[in-house]
């Protein structure tokens, strides 16, 4: 802890992480992109979607992460913002016969003004006030998705079913593989305009407002627009893997999107560290494998093993899986001066 | 009118759910200063603990007490265990520390009382108050109760040395410890009265939604709702903000087409949000002066 | 005359940045001690870590008794107030509510009753606020208060930060004043840490004056306030 935390008597709600500790070195973004691209290859189809599915949960965990780690502003509702996505991209699909990749884009175009437009209310609001807020969002989501008038559309409480799109130009590979790279594609497209828009000036603005709302505006930050902003692009990189989710399940209900998601997103933040880009796909990780590992221990006690493992992860690293990896290579360099 | 009329005093009657929970929020938020996720289960688990003991033959108001004393206890327990060496801990993963105990909680309910819906028995009967078909004498024990613990909160806090240093501790630490306070233990305390508070929510509603293990899971919601509403830093504020959402929540299903039960707490929410936006520290809440 | 507060050896840390490299000093029974010193030279910090409120090592005892390693609020409990910078006011609460904060490991109620009306005659006006919420007292109240509470400990040594910071010099003098009587009156040994060093010298009998965390002079308040080296320093003259 630094002197002026100790001092600050009203530390702000997230911690400050300076920009350069928010990704990965060059060597290991290497290491990582590799494996990404040779490990489907060498193992069954199903372990092959369950990448898929970390690929898409991690760019939702990255959306979050950018409003609450980059710009200091809490949501639960991003699951609505899934929702909205996943929608977009099935009722394109199905009702009027867009290609899948064109979707996408207008998933998050649409997602990006809706969030762009839930984040002006929430201007007035922070803390708590703004949790409940979102949450309402969350909470309201499904059930605007179940009601008669746009039933036409949605498929009510029934759903829709999506087809899985095959690979393009007869390539030899199964869907679901060419959904992963498809799907890999799009996240490391987005994981780069991600880093580059949190060291862009936009970035700094989001940082500063995170750090000290009141000092950012005195510096002549228009800190309403940058907020407004965060929650848009939040909202459109989650309507993005919404839409992706959406191919890659083959099927969207208004059940699938309940309070449950926006939690799950929120775990899969606080596991890969707040503020640490990279950390959102190990959190990812957590919220796809860890409830199945705790299926697997225990049937009936399910969800107390989940919790006392999520406990485990806190007790042991409060701040996620960015201190291991600030553990890791402060060990790493230890060990190269030697 | 009358219809007016009969559907907020419906209101009421539901409110004081809302407004038990919703002291028992405050009570949370004044010790550690946010919201725990985790205390509708809390209170659900006292009050199977009280149905377990009746059904072991002890009169309810025995049963009351004992889980009274357990709950206090048990507040104090998994702040000592859980929660007190993440006090350092980033404030979000503490929030994830409310989300497995609750998780925790819920699992091992079930897995002790199984999830089917069991009866739970009213210490006020059931018949109609004072001949009015939509207050039972166990919602009017129930606003009865709510009132007591009110007034109890505001002498405990406002008169006792305790309830003193307690708000001192909450507000500003570090001065609290200057003059002697021992700021750790009371927030421990503000574990165990708020799970005490909790339990007597939870026993108080049971009658109503019925005793299984997901029976607050809506209520705290509401509990939340009409705490924030009320604003956080009142007991007042939050035991109207109870009413209010009650209100809110039968009006919104009496005179808005189409509202499903589903669609009340959407709107719910969907009201007091509107008027945070307004007020942003809530109905009775101070606002707190930012400074840089 | 014994030593009331004796701290030797004594460095503090804020994280891995070191504030007090081994600064010892002692405090007689009954004296009025002001610590002198620039801006970042420690001066808060060696509050601070007699109160255990930053990591420190080193020997720091109490009427013979050690300090270290026990809780800011049990070392209060051994009469040791401390008024901190920015007065530290609980700022939802009353100003009487202050007050009998101040009192709290205190069981006597007449006694606490007693030095509430004390106070009053002390700081009339606080009596005058007494039902008002602290936090919209003015600077100079707020310090009134402050240090008010921190008499209502009955300490042994009370420990204050900077008391003139912030206030108007009229009200400066006043509050001096008050902490001198204070000081011969009810026994209560002082220290004081203070940037404005030529009214800290004219009250204290003993001075100590830090540089960059260590002790560089000590000795009598009207022998330092002589030197000439303190004086171009401090006093700018």
């Amino acid at each position: 802890m630094s002197a002026i935390e100790e001092i600050a008597s009203q530390a702000p709600a997230v911690d400050a992480v300076p920009k350069r500790a928010m990704t990965l070195s060059s060597g290991t973004t290497f290491v990582v992109v590799l494996l990404l691209l040779v490990v489907p290859l060498f193992v069954k189809n199903f372990i092959i979607f369950q990448m898929t599915m970390l690929l898409i949960y991690g760019l939702a965990v990255l959306a979050l992460n950018i409003l609450t780690g980059g710009s200091g502003q809490f949501s639960l509702g991003n699951s609505a913002f899934y929702a909205v996505g996943a929608y977009t991209s099935a009722i394109l699909m199905e009702q009027y016969n867009v290609n899948y990749a064109l979707t996408l884009p207008v998933a998050g175009v649409i997602c990006f003004g809706f969030g762009f437009l839930f984040g002006q209310p929430a201007l007035r609001l922070s803390g708590v006030y703004l949790a409940l807020a979102t949450f309402a969002l969350a909470t309201a989501m499904p059930q605007i998705l179940k009601l008669g008038f746009f039933e036409h559309w949605t498929g009510g409480v029934q759903g829709l079913v999506v087809t899985k799109p095959d690979a393009p130009f007869g390539l030899p590979m199964s869907q679901d593989m060419w959904l992963y790279y498809f799907t890999l594609a799009i996240t490391i497209a987005i994981y780069i305009f991600s880093v580059n828009l949190l060291r862009s000036r936009s970035g700094r603005a989001f940082m500063a407002i995170r750090d000290n709302e009141i000092a950012a505006s005195a510096m002549g930050i228009d800190v309403a627009t940058y907020k407004t902003l965060a929650f848009g692009v939040s909202a459109g990189i989650t309507g993005v893997a919404g839409g992706l989710g959406a191919i890659a399940v083959q099927f969207v209900a208004p059940d699938s999107y309940t309070i449950v998601l926006a939690i799950s997103l929120f775990l899969g933040m606080v596991v890969g560290g707040v503020g640490w880009l990279p950390g959102s796909f190990v959190g990812a990780a957590f919220i796809i494998f860890v409830p199945n590992i705790a299926e697997g221990i225990s049937k009936g006690l399910s969800g107390a093993v989940f919790g006392v493992l999520l406990f485990l992860v806190i007790f042991l690293v409060p701040h996620g899986a960015r201190q291991v990896a600030m553990v890791a290579q402060q060990l790493l360099g230890k060990l190269r001066k030697n | 009118m009358e219809l007016f009329t009969n559907q907020v005093l419906a209101g009421i009657a539901t409110g004081a759910i809302y407004a038990c929970m919703a002291l028992a929020v405050v009570m949370i938020y004044q010790a550690i200063d946010h919201l725990n996720f985790a205390q509708g289960e809390m209170a659900m688990f006292s009050t199977f603990i009280s149905w377990q003991l009746m059904q072991w033959g002890l009169p309810y108001w025995v049963a009351f007490v004992v889980t009274l004393a357990f709950s206090f206890a048990g507040g104090i327990l998994i702040e000592r265990v859980l929660f007190k060496p993440l006090t350092k801990a980033p404030i979000l993963t503490q929030v994830a520390g409310f989300i497995a105990l609750f998780s925790i909680i819920n699992s091992c309910a079930g897995l002790i009382w199984d999830f089917t819906i069991k009866q739970y028995p009213t210490p006020f009967g059931s018949s109609p108050f004072l001949g009015s078909q939509l207050i039972s004498t166990h919602q009017a024990g129930m606003i009865g109760i709510t009132v007591l613990l009110l007034i109890g909160l505001y002498f405990f806090f406002q008169y006792t040395r305790v309830g003193l240093a307690m708000r001192a501790a909450a507000a500003v630490p570090e001065s609290a410890r200057l003059v002697g306070i021992n700021t750790s233990w009371m927030i421990a305390l503000g574990w165990g009265m708020a799970a005490a508070i909790g339990s007597i929510a939870g026993m108080l509603i049971a009658p109503v939604v019925f005793l299984e293990p997901n029976m607050m899971g809506g209520v705290l919601i509401y509990g939340f709702a009409a705490a924030v509403l009320g604003g956080l830093t009142s007991p007042f504020g939050a035991v109207l903000g109870g009413f209010l959402v009650g209100v809110f929540e039968n009006l919104a299903g009496t005179y808005i087409p189409h509202v499903g039960n589903e669609m009340k707490l959407p709107i719910a929410l969907a009201l007091i949000i509107s008027v945070l936006v307004i007020k942003p520290a809530g109905l009775f809440g101070r606002n707190i002066v930012k400074r840089v | 005359m014994t030593a009331l507060l004796n701290v030797k050896d004594l460095r503090a840390y804020y994280g891995q940045v070191q504030a007090l490299h081994g600064l010892s000093f002692s405090l007689n029974e009954g004296s009025l001690t002001t610590l002198l010193g620039a801006n970042g030279a420690g001066k808060t910090t060696t509050l601070r870590a007699i109160c255990n409120m930053v990591r420190s090592t080193g020997a720091i005892e109490f009427e013979g008794k050690p300090l270290n390693n026990r809780s800011t609020e049990s070392i209060v409990r051994f009469g040791i107030a401390h008024v901190p910078q920015g007065r530290g006011t609980f700022t939802n609460m009353t100003v009487e509510e202050n007050l009998q904060l101040g009192a709290i490991t205190r069981s006597d109620k007449p006694g606490i009753v007693a030095d509430i009306e004390r106070m009053y005659s002390y700081f009339p006006k606080l009596k005058e606020r007494h039902t008002q919420q602290a936090g919209t007292l003015s600077g100079g109240e707020q310090q009134m208060l402050a240090v008010a509470r921190a008499l209502m400990l009955r300490p042994r040594l009370m420990l204050l930060d900077e008391p003139s910071f912030g206030l108007a010099p009229l009200i400066v003098r006043d509050l001096f004043g008050i902490l001198g009587k204070i000081n011969r009156e009810e026994k209560v040994s002082i220290l004081v840490v203070e940037q404005n060093a030529q009214l800290a010298l004219e009250l204290a009998d003993r001075a100590y004056v830090i540089e960059t965390g260590r002790i560089v002079m000590s000795g009598a308040a009207a022998d330092i306030a002589n030197d000439e080296n303190v004086r171009k320093s401090y006093l700018g003259y």
